[in-house]
C-alpha cells in the first residue's frame, strides 16, 4: 500500500470510509461502548489526515480525477462511447477545500458528542447518522455528477433529519425535523425535476459534459431556477431560511455544528451550478447582482431577527443566515467585477473573501453552537433569561464563547475579520453602500453577542454548576485551535488554500477538460 | 397529440402536490402531497426514456425481429426512477415516524397547533 | 397481547405462505441481473412476508423471533458486504466497485450479445450487490414496519 496508490483512490476513500464506519458502528456497538466510541474518532482522523493529504495534491497538481467502476479510474470516457458514462468524482480546488470544512466540524462535533450525548438512548446510532451526514456532504462536494449529486443530498437530508429528531422525547426537536425534512424533500425533487430535464435534452449526467454541451435554451432556463431554487433553501438564504432556526436550535450541539457545515455543502452546490455548470453561458452581472440582493437580505434580515431572540440557539441560528449573506454578497460582488476589466483583480478578491467566510463561519458557528451546547449541558434551558453568572464555574467555556463571539464580528486578531475585510474592499468598488450595510451587520452582530455574553457569563453567580466535561473541551478546543490559526496567518491561508479554491471555482474550461480532454 | 398526455399528466401531478404540501393543514396529507410530487417527477424520468413501439431493455428472450439496441426504451432514465423510488421510501418512512412522534407529544395532526417552536 | 393476534385460519395460511414468499423474494435478488427486480425489489417482497407476519400474528409476537436489533444488525452486514465487495474493487482491480469477478468460476462467463435465454452464472459483481442490497431492503422495511407497529400498539 504505497502513497501513490493510496493518493489515486483517496477520491472514493474519502467517501468509502465514513460509510464502512457507519454499517460497522452498530455491529461493535453490541460489543462495546467504549471500542465504539474509540473507532468512531479513529475513522474520523483518519478521515481528516486523508482529506488534508487529497487537499496538498490538489492544491499542488491540480484536479484529481476518479471514475468508479472503470479498468483505469482516470479514464473517464470509455473507448465505445463519446461521453462519460460511469460516475466520476471530480476533486478541484474547490471540492477539496468544502471537504476539509467538513472533516474538520464533524471531527470537532464528534469528539464532542462523547460526553454531550452520555445520557441518551441510541448512541449507536447517533454515530451511525453522524457518519452518514458526513459521508453526504463530502459525496457531494466531491461528485462530478449530477444524479450522484442528487442521491447524496438525499442521504445528507435524511441523516440529517433523523438526527435533528435525535432527542424525540421533545415535541419541539420532532416538530423542528419535520419541517426540514418536508423542505429537504421538496428541494431534492426540485433539483431531480432539474436533472431531469437536462438529461431529456442532452442525456447526459456529468457536469462537465454538460457543461460543455449546454445551449441555454429555455429548459435550461427553468432547470436553473430550480436548481438555485432547491439549492438556495437548502443552505438557508433569505426568503426561504425560515426552516434554519427552528431545525437549529432543537438538534442536539454538535449536530447543529453539523448542519452549519452541510448548508454549506448546498451552498457548494449552488456555486458549482452557476460557475460551472452554467458558467459563461450566463449573464454575469445580472447574476452577480441578484446573487448580491439575496446577500443583502440575508445579512440584514438575519441580525434584526437575532437581536430580539431569547433563545440562544435561535438567536445564533439567525446569526447563521446573516453570515450566509456575507458569503453570497462576497461571491455575487466577484461575479459582478469580474465581468468588468478594470476590476477583475479585485472580482478574484471578493470570491477569495467570500470563500474564505465559508471555512471562517464553519469554525466560529460551530464553536458558538457548541459553547451554546455546553450551556445547556448543564443547565438544561436554552432560555437566556435563565442563565447568568456561568464565568464563574464554566471559564473555558466563557473563553471558547468569547473567541468565538469575537470572531463572527469581526474583531482583528480573529479569522472572521480577515474574510469580512476582504469582502468590505471588494464591495466598495460596486457602491459604497454595500460596505456600509455590511459593516452595519456586523456591528449590530456585536451588539448582539455582547448581550448573549452579559446574560449568560456575566453577573453574580446564581447556577452552581462545574465545567462541562474534558471531551466537551477537547471538541470545542480543536475548532478554536483553527480559528486562532487563520487569524494569525489569514495571509498564508488565502493564499494557499483560498485563492486556488476561487480559482478553480472561476475556471470553468479546465473543469471541463479535466474529463473530457483537450 | 397522444404522446404528449404522460406529460400532462406529470405536470398535474406536480401542481397537485404542490397544492396538498402548501394548502393542507393535516401532517399527513402533507406526507400524501410530498409522494404526489414524487411520482410526477418519476412519471417525467419515465416518459422521457419511452421510444415509440419500444420493448423493455433485457436481453433474456427479446421478441424476435428486434433489432438489438435501436428498438428498446431508454434504461438510464429507469435506473434513476428506481433510485428515486427507493429514496422515496426511506423519506417516506421518516416522515410518517416523525408524524407518529408529533401526534404522541401534541395529541393532534393539524399543523396549525403544532407551533411550539414560534416565538 | 392475544387481541392482535387473528384467527387460527388466518395465522395458518400466514405461516404457510411465508417460506414461499421469502423463496420468490430469493428468486428476484438472485436474477436481478438477467430480468427485472433486483436487490430492492427482492428485499420489498422478502420484507412484506414479514410485514404479513405482523399482521397476521401481532408486532409483540414477531418482536420476540426478531427484534428490531437484530434486523437492524442483519441490514449493517448488508450494507458492510456492498461497501466491502466496492472496495475489493481496488484492492483486487483497478478502481472502487470495478467488476473484479469476469471470468472468474463465479459469477464470471459472459453472455452472448443479443437476446439469449440467460445464465446465472454471468454479471460479475452484480449478484454479489444485489444480495448486499436485498439484505440490506429486508432488514430495514422490515424494521421500520416493526417499530411503527409496535409504537402504534403502544397508544391503546
Amino acid at each position: 500500500m504505497n502513497v501513490d496508490w493510496l493518493l489515486e483512490h483517496s477520491p472514493a476513500l474519502i467517501i468509502v470510509l465514513p460509510l464502512l464506519a457507519a454499517f460497522l458502528t452498530p455491529i461493535i456497538d453490541k460489543f462495546s461502548k467504549k471500542a465504539r466510541n474509540a473507532f468512531v474518532i479513529a475513522v474520523l482522523i483518519i478521515e481528516e489526515i486523508l482529506v488534508i493529504f487529497l487537499a496538498h495534491d490538489v492544491f499542488t497538481n491540480g484536479i484529481h480525477i476518479y471514475t468508479m467502476g472503470a479498468a483505469n479510474p482516470t479514464e473517464t470516457v470509455p473507448a465505445q462511447a463519446a461521453v462519460p458514462i460511469r460516475i466520476v468524482l471530480e476533486v478541484d480546488g474547490m471540492s477539496i477545500f468544502m471537504a476539509l470544512i467538513s472533516a474538520t466540524v464533524s471531527l470537532a462535533a464528534a469528539i464532542y458528542s462523547l460526553a454531550y450525548i452520555e445520557e441518551e438512548k441510541g448512541k449507536g446510532k447517533f454515530y451511525t447518522l453522524l457518519l452518514l451526514v458526513l459521508v453526504g456532504m463530502l459525496g457531494m462536494e466531491l461528485t462530478g455528477d449530477m444524479f450522484n449529486m442528487f442521491v447524496f443530498l438525499e442521504v445528507l437530508s435524511i441523516a440529517c433529519a433523523a438526527l435533528i429528531a435525535y432527542r424525540s422525547h421533545f415535541g419541539d426537536s420532532v416538530e423542528g425535523a419535520f419541517k426540514f425534512l418536508i423542505i429537504s424533500s421538496i428541494a431534492a425533487l426540485f433539483v431531480l425535476f432539474a436533472i431531469a430535464l437536462l438529461y431529456a435534452q442532452y442525456d447526459l449526467l456529468n457536469i462537465a459534459a454538460l457543461a460543455s454541451a449546454i445551449n441555454y435554451t429555455h429548459l435550461d432556463k427553468i432547470a436553473l431556477v430550480l436548481l438555485i431554487a432547491a439549492f438556495a433553501m437548502k443552505c438557508g438564504a433569505v426568503p426561504m431560511h425560515f426552516w434554519t432556526p427552528d431545525a437549529y436550535s432543537v438538534a442536539p450541539s454538535s449536530i447543529t455544528a453539523m448542519l452549519v457545515a452541510a448548508s454549506q455543502a448546498s451552498l457548494y452546490a449552488l456555486f458549482r451550478v452557476c460557475f460551472t455548470l452554467y458558467g459563461v453561458t450566463l449573464n454575469l452581472a445580472t447574476i452577480g447582482a441578484v446573487i448580491i440582493i439575496f446577500g443583502l437580505l440575508s445579512m440584514f434580515v438575519g441580525v434584526t431577527m437575532a437581536i430580539p431572540q431569547k433563545d440562544i440557539k435561535r438567536l445564533m441560528a439567525y446569526h447563521a443566515i446573516s453570515q450566509t449573506g456575507y458569503m453570497l454578497l462576497g461571491v455575487g460582488v466577484g461575479l459582478y467585477l469580474l465581468t468588468k476589466p478594470e476590476f477583475s483583480s479585485y472580482g478574484i478578491k471578493a470570491m477569495e473573501g467570500g470563500i474564505f467566510h465559508i471555512i471562517n463561519h464553519a469554525m466560529y458557528k460551530g464553536l458558538l453552537f457548541l459553547t451554546a451546547g455546553a450551556i445547556y449541558y448543564r443547565l438544561k434551558t436554552r432560555n437566556l433569561n435563565e442563565m447568568g453568572g456561568l464565568g464563574h464555574s464554566m471559564k473555558y467555556t466563557s473563553i471558547f464563547f468569547i473567541i468565538g463571539a469575537l470572531a463572527i464580528a469581526g474583531i482583528p486578531p480573529f479569522n472572521g475579520f480577515a474574510s469580512k475585510l476582504l469582502i468590505y474592499e471588494a464591495a466598495y468598488k460596486v457602491s459604497p453602500i454595500l460596505s456600509i450595510i455590511a459593516m452595519l451587520v456586523s456591528i449590530l452582530t456585536l451588539a448582539s453577542f455582547v448581550k448573549v455574553f452579559h446574560s449568560a457569563f456575566m453577573g453574580p453567580k446564581i447556577h452552581d454548576v462545574e465545567e462541562v466535561p474534558k471531551s466537551m473541551l477537547a471538541g470545542m478546543a480543536v475548532l478554536t485551535f483553527v480559528i486562532i490559526l487563520f487569524g494569525l496567518f489569514p495571509g498564508w491561508v488565502v493564499s494557499n488554500i483560498v485563492h486556488p479554491a476561487a480559482q478553480a471555482l472561476a475556471d470553468q474550461a479546465a473543469y471541463i477538460q479535466a474529463v473530457l480532454g483537450g | 397529440m397522444i404522446y404528449n398526455i404522460p406529460f400532462y399528466t406529470v405536470v398535474a401531478l406536480i401542481l397537485i402536490g404542490l397544492y396538498a404540501m402548501l394548502f393542507k393543514r393535516n401532517l399527513i396529507k402533507i406526507a400524501i402531497g410530498l409522494t404526489i410530487l414524487e411520482s410526477g417527477v418519476n412519471l417525467f424520468l419515465i416518459t422521457l426514456g419511452y421510444r415509440k413501439e419500444g420493448v423493455a431493455p433485457i436481453y433474456t428472450n427479446l421478441p424476435s425481429g428486434i433489432d438489438v439496441p435501436d428498438k428498446m426504451v431508454l434504461p438510464v432514465p429507469q435506473a434513476l426512477t428506481l433510485t428515486s423510488i427507493v429514496i422515496g421510501v426511506a423519506v417516506l418512512a421518516l416522515v410518517l415516524s416523525i408524524t407518529m412522534m408529533i401526534y404522541r407529544h401534541y395529541g393532534t395532526l393539524d399543523s396549525r397547533k403544532v407551533r411550539r417552536l414560534k416565538e | 397481547m392475544s387481541e392482535e393476534r387473528m384467527s387460527v385460519i388466518v395465522t395458518t395460511i400466514a405461516s404457510l405462505l411465508f417460506p414461499f414468499i421469502f423463496i420468490f423474494s430469493f428468486y428476484v435478488i438472485m436474477h436481478g441481473h438477467l430480468t427485472p427486480g433486483g436487490g430492492f425489489q427482492g428485499g420489498a417482497i422478502g420484507a412484506s412476508a414479514i410485514v404479513m407476519l405482523i399482521v397476521a400474528y401481532g408486532a409483540r409476537e414477531v418482536y420476540k423471533k426478531a427484534s428490531d436489533e437484530k434486523l437492524s444488525i442483519f441490514e449493517s452486514v448488508g450494507g458492510l458486504l456492498f461497501v466491502l465487495v466496492g472496495i475489493l474493487g481496488f484492492i483486487l482491480a483497478a478502481s472502487f466497485l470495478s467488476n473484479f469477478l469476469v471470468g472468474e468460476p463465479i459469477f464470471g462467463n459472459i453472455p452472448p450479445f443479443g437476446s439469449n435465454p440467460g445464465e446465472l452464472n454471468s454479471g460479475g459483481i452484480l449478484p454479489l450487490l444485489n444480495i448486499a442490497v436485498g439484505m440490506k431492503v429486508i432488514g430495514g422495511l422490515a424494521s421500520v414496519v416493526l417499530i411503527m407497529a409496535l409504537a402504534g400498539g403502544e397508544k391503546k
